[in-house]
């Protein structure tokens, strides 16, 4: 397969006119936008898909005005966003009121350079890839907090509060979780960490199987960290208004809508990455069979399509459960997750030790 | 015993499972979404939409301004004012009935011994104008001239009940 | 040269930011200027290939830390004026403490470790040299008991902090979720059938 980008930078050093560390920048430029631009329509149609499964759900048809089948609805919403005014608050601190939104898309799409799509198609393979994204996913939580006390708002404090104290709760849990993960690939790169789930049983040796405790937990910590339904509190329409975003209006608004829909898809990928093999086809024995077997293949296609599982339940969550009382959703963070992932990690360490077959068996792996 | 029982049970998460099945089962439904403009509900003869201020058949005006309606409107939408024509009959000279204040619940058509107040099956209207929703007796008049076959018909269908 | 000038924009990010959480009013805008020094200084380490350190730095101080910091600090109610009263008066004594704390700073590190050349540079290693794994080695290996000893003070800490705050004694109306949670309908629901009319 041809590389696109090393083409470009041919093409590019060829010109003779461009000095070489420009050629490399507009290099990574260009690969940027080959993650950022696709994942910004993902996130607008998945606004979309949001309201047509959860219409489905309710037995509603959801949005089809807009073109046929409602698929220019995304666009429609986002030209009314743009052209709305945003007010600033009075009282209002209004550079951490402007800078907030930025503050939370910023986190969610950064979080993207070390996600492999596919065995070579990453934009940072860096070594401690996992430790990355766990960063990063935690400072999504400042564009909130800022937001909130940035609004001069009760409502918009409330749920700054909210937010913050639970993200923290949660990260804790979702680290163990990962923490098992790595412990099982022994490697805190998510390249490796995919190939470590490669094996004879094919999704049997993913390691949502041998992980599945820690597999449940990370999702449902992914749901809390993104604020959505069910541990909506910081949003809480019916209690709060609107929590932190209540004072936006406008592109404002759009950010912390496009950063909460943006993490959606992250931890739903980083999902398919940890647990579910990423690229790896969960039928790896069909790539022989004529006709079918390039599709059987590895490739991105599978990630983009475990990824979309994933979203899936995000959603279908969204239209099942009432929300958590708060509480009981740090309850829940505290007193059963983190039991359950320590005493998990505990038994991936055992088992690793042990060579415990098939996913661990000595040699198995490198 | 129990409560251990339960416990482990809520750590499968059985009961979550369970919701989601149901909610599952419902994204595959038959949905019930009536696409408005393009399809409607199905009306009764007995809707309550605007209002029509009806004629006989010779052309006469029902009303008699007995202020029955007036009398029993709970949301006080109805003025009435009346003199003493030519020949004799008492007839509104101020009929009006402000939709803005309407509640629709249908008594001035009840109470009115002529049925000359009716409510017709017609609710696709708005107005522009701080006044358009103010429906004068000219206005009434030319509702019922609009819809007189439709408000005949019904009241024909519904005769049995009256 | 490329690395000088990410280095020095970094460095001067760090020492402004670390100025403005002494120099500015504001305890939230502090707070989120110790934010972005950590985030100049994690970008310092970077630098320096120590990247363990400079993700670990993000996701502890940054990550949690400086949000449960964030967290009490915006609830605060500070009146800055009555702040500010004392402020000259105070200012000899303090500034007697910060000239001390200097000179003894400077005796424990004593004048022949500074300059750029003291230090010995920083190896370079390969794109495959794990940071993390080295850190690790390390650190359960031959530094294995003063980790698990700062282990130890910290789970005494945890142990320590929660028997400070938890009392039973007072009488707290908040609701327990997990008794709550164990309710089942038969708890609470009793079917009664009762004739819909009685003769007689």
């Amino acid at each position: 397969m041809i590389n696109p980008f090393a083409l470009l930078e041919q093409q590019l050093t060829a010109l003779g006119m461009i000095p070489a560390p420009l050629i490399v920048v507009a290099v990574i430029v260009a690969k940027i936008l080959v993650i950022v631009l696709p994942l910004m329509g993902g996130v607008a149609y998945l606004t979309l898909a949001e309201r047509k499964i959860i219409g489905w759900i309710q037995v509603r048809n959801g949005p089809n005005r807009v073109g046929p089948l409602g698929l220019l609805q995304p666009i429609a919403d986002a030209l009314k966003l743009l052209t709305k005014e945003m007010v600033v608050p009075s009282g209002a601190s209004r550079f951490l009121f402007l800078i907030a939104p930025i503050l939370a898309l910023g986190p969610a799409l950064a979080a993207w350079a070390v996600v492999p799509f596919g065995s070579e198609v990453v934009l940072a393979n860096i070594n401690a890839g996992l430790l990355y994204i766990l960063a990063l996913t935690s400072l999504g939580v400042y564009g909130i907090i800022v937001a909130g006390w940035a609004s001069n708002s009760k409502y918009a404090f409330l749920g700054a509060m909210r937010s913050a104290a639970q993200i923290v709760s949660y990260e804790i849990a979702m680290g163990f979780a990962l923490v098992g993960v790595l412990i099982a690939a022994g490697s805190l790169n998510l390249g490796d960490i995919v190939n470590a789930q490669r094996g004879a049983l094919g999704p049997g040796s993913w390691f949502f199987v041998p992980l599945f405790p820690l597999f449940v937990i990370y999702f449902i910590s992914g749901v809390a960290e993104t604020n959505r339904a069910p541990f909506d509190v910081s949003e809480g329409e019916s209690e709060i208004v609107a929590g932190f975003h209540v004072e936006y209006a406008g592109m404002g608004f759009a950010l912390f809508f496009l950063a909460e829909y943006a993490n959606m898809i992250l931890v739903s990928g980083l999902a398919s990455v940890l647990f579910l093999g990423g690229w790896l086809s969960p039928l790896p024995w069909l790539t022989s069979v004529p006709g079918v077997g390039l599709f059987f293949m590895d490739g991105i296609h599978w990630f983009l399509g475990k990824t979309a599982f994933f979203l899936f339940l995000f959603l279908w969550f969204r239209a099942t459960f009432p929300r958590y009382r708060y509480d009981q959703i740090m309850r829940l963070g505290w007193k059963i997750f983190l039991p359950i992932t320590m005493v998990w990690i505990v038994v991936v360490a055992a088992m690793v030790v042990w060579h415990m077959p098939p996913w661990f068996a000595a040699g198995a792996r490198g | 015993m129990s409560a251990v029982v339960d416990y482990f049970k809520s750590l499968t998460l059985w009961e979550l499972l369970k919701g989601l099945r149901l909610t599952g089962a419902y994204l595959f439904d038959r949905k019930i979404t009536i696409q408005y403009p393009e399809e409607k509900t199905p009306q009764s003869a007995r809707f309550r939409g605007l209002h029509a201020l009806r004629r006989y058949a010779n052309g006469e005006e029902r009303c008699i301004a007995c202020k029955l309606c007036e009398a029993v409107c709970p949301a006080l939408a109805i003025t009435i004012e009346s003199e003493q024509r030519d020949d004799g009959t008492r007839r509104t000279t101020k009929y009006e009935i402000d939709l803005t204040k309407c509640i629709f619940c249908g008594f001035c058509e009840e109470s009115c011994p002529v049925d000359s107040i009716v409510e017709t099956r017609h609710f696709e209207y708005h107005g522009e104008k701080r006044g358009d929703l103010l429906m004068t007796k000219d206005k009434l008049l030319a509702n019922a001239e609009r819809f007189e076959a439709q408000i005949a018909a019904d009241r024909a269908a519904e005769a049995r009940y009256r | 040269m490329f690395e000088q000038v990410v280095f020095y924009s970094f460095a001067a990010v760090l020492v402004l930011a670390a100025t403005m959480v002494i120099t500015v009013r504001n305890p939230v805008h502090a707070a989120l200027f110790l934010v972005l020094s950590f985030f100049a200084s994690s970008g310092l380490w970077l630098l320096m290939e120590a990247e363990f350190l400079a993700i670990a730095l993000v996701l502890v101080y940054v990550g949690a830390v400086m949000v449960l910091f964030l967290f009490v600090v915006m609830m605060l109610d500070i009146n800055l004026t009555v702040l500010r009263e004392g402020f000259a008066r105070y200012l000899p004594v303090a500034g007697m403490v910060a000239v001390l704390m200097f000179i003894a700073i400077g005796m424990v590190i004593e004048h022949e470790h500074f300059g750029l050349e003291k230090p010995a540079s920083a190896v370079t290693h390969a794109a495959d040299y794990s940071n993390t794994r080295e850190l690790g080695l390390a650190l359960y290996t031959q530094y294995i008991w003063p980790f698990e000893i700062a282990a130890v003070i910290l789970l005494v800490a945890i142990i320590a902090a929660i028997a400070l705050t938890l009392r039973h004694t007072r009488q707290t109306k908040a609701p327990k979720p997990e008794k709550q949670v164990a309710v089942r309908r038969q708890d609470r629901v009793r079917l009664i059938k009762v004739d819909a009319e009685r003769q007689g």
